[in-house]
């Protein structure tokens, strides 16, 4: 059971969560200059690291709240993160 | 290779047990192969063996970081089934059971294959219509699959007594016969004897550090035990493809995350079938062959390497299971663990060419046990020919670029 770093409601009970993926995925500026390989990189594909892993978590059972942590996939040691969306 | 019968088990019956044959060799690696395949599992070892059976390339290694069956292979639920939803998933996962039903005699090597059958409970009107569509696309392909009503449920499964006031009562059922249980671990020692036998090197303890290529193709792979030179390398690991995948300068559409599975101690025969709770969330149990209850849920919601899962899973299944069957609730739970499922965007396998020239994947996705024999038998089909087994022409990594996805609903999987 993992406790999450909620940045507005301090550590909660990771069953109040929903895990967004990867935090680095940036959707590519311009859709018109994109190719179908970069398009379904951007929409498919994942880093999928084995170790430290910066990744999107979304207080959907609580404050609602977007946020970043940084989590190792294998030990499951987790860190706050600063980047953060309202 | 000795052949097993009767006669060789009195042989060695009388002989105190002392004189059977070691049942694959283990050989220093060569410098070169025509294939290595890394991954000592069940889809790696049978790829050997379809390999060397089917196309008569013999000059094969199988290289193993562990011990033969030691991943996936042996964390799983022996469970086989082909109620699927989508045209491409149920030929392949029919050709799975037809293998497996066959397997033990042609590898000369009891996979203890139980015949159980499947229901799977219907708990809503969305299960039901989904149900009578995979009964239909399962019919067009000549799979069984047909509806039980609830009276029909008791008399297969007399110890069925679901609480009065569970919050999705249990409407009737859906149930496929064929659906069945094979001993995993003579699985990956059924093929490892059969490929061996046929010439190929199987090589444990033998971890592959990198992919070598020049040019666009791939020229083998550097091990713990040296460079292997390799006009082929095949990649069927399961939990860790993006990490070897990396290795040749390649991302997959993957996410690696655990499945558990958690057992009770033995008791005498309750349950014959395998039943599925909440399919929506694919709770499932059944009895082992040991007499322990097997209990499981869909992936943890998250990605993971840990080889364990969150307690959730468990609480939740649990409680699932007790509002159907109330008397398992006096049952002690003896073991759990999880297994690391590569899981592909759709859910469904990818058993594909790459970028680099002659480096090909074997990603199981949800259902890797299950689909063992037809993916080896359809990897050996692409890594022999360079081009794909037409029932896995649609399961390959063009799929995420072309758009046409094969959606699975009925995978491990909670998305």
């Amino acid at each position: 059971m993992l406790l999450i770093p909620c940045p507005w409601c301090g550590q909660r009970n990771e069953d109040e969560f929903m895990c967004g993926g990867e935090s680095a995925r940036v959707r590519p500026d311009d859709p018109a200059s994109t190719t179908d390989a970069q398009w379904s990189d951007y929409l498919y594909n994942s880093t999928n690291h084995k170790g430290v892993v910066r990744e999107w978590w979304w207080h959907v059972n609580g404050c609602t709240k977007w946020f970043v942590i940084d989590r190792d996939t294998v030990t499951h040691a987790i860190q706050p993160a600063s980047e953060e969306i309202s | 290779m000795s052949h097993f019968s009767i006669f060789s088990l009195a042989r060695n019956a009388l002989t105190g047990h002392k004189n059977w044959e070691k049942m694959w060799r283990s050989p220093d690696p060569k410098k070169e192969y025509d294939v290595v395949i890394i991954g000592g599992g069940g889809h790696g070892l049978g790829a050997a063996y379809y390999l060397a059976k089917d196309h008569g390339i013999t000059n094969v290694a199988v290289v193993e970081k562990g011990w033969l069956g030691g991943g996936n292979t042996g964390r799983n639920t022996m469970t086989v089934r082909s109620n699927f939803l989508r045209e491409d998933s149920v030929p392949f996962h029919e050709l799975s059971i037809d293998l497996y039903h066959q397997l033990s005699k042609d590898l000369n090597y009891n996979l203890m294959v139980s015949k159980r059958g499947m229901i799977t409970f219907i708990q809503s009107s969305a299960v039901n219509r989904i149900a009578m569509q995979m009964a239909n696309t399962m019919h067009i392909y000549g799979a069984e699959y047909r509806m039980l009503s609830l009276p029909e449920i008791k008399q297969r499964v007399p110890i069925f007594s679901p609480s009065e006031n569970m919050r999705l009562p249990i409407l009737g059922g859906v149930y496929q016969p064929r659906a069945s249980m094979v001993r995993h671990d003579a699985v990956a020692w059924g093929f490892a004897r059969g490929a061996d036998s046929r010439g190929v090197d199987i090589i444990q303890n033998c971890e592959v550090s990198g992919i070598r290529r020049e040019s666009g193709a791939v020229t083998g792979v550097e091990t713990n035990r040296g460079f292997i030179k390799a006009k082929k390398v095949g990649m069927a690991v399961a939990g860790h493809g993006s990490v070897v995948a990396n290795m040749a300068g390649l991302r997959l559409p993957i996410v690696t995350q655990p499945l558990q599975a958690w057992v009770s101690e033995p008791i005498k025969p309750v349950l014959n079938e395998i039943v599925v709770i909440r399919s929506y969330y694919g709770t499932y149990l059944m009895q082992s062959d040991k007499g322990e209850i097997v209990i499981g849920q869909g992936c943890d919601p998250y990605a993971s390497y840990a080889q364990r899962g969150t307690f959730s899973i468990i609480e939740d299944a649990t409680n699932a299971m007790l509002e159907v069957f109330p008397s398992f609730s006096r049952l002690k739970l003896l073991r759990h663990w999880a297994g690391m499922l590569d899981m592909p965007f759709d859910g469904s396998p990818i058993i594909s060419k790459t970028d680099v020239d002659g480096f090909y994947v074997d990603v199981a996705g949800s259902g890797g046990f299950k689909t063992t024999p037809a993916a080896a038998k359809t990897f050996a089909h692409l890594i022999a020919r360079n081009e794909s087994h037409p029932l896995t022409e649609n399961l390959g990594l063009s799929r995420f670029q072309n758009g046409r996805l094969v959606q699975e609903g009925g995978v491990s999987a909670n998305r």
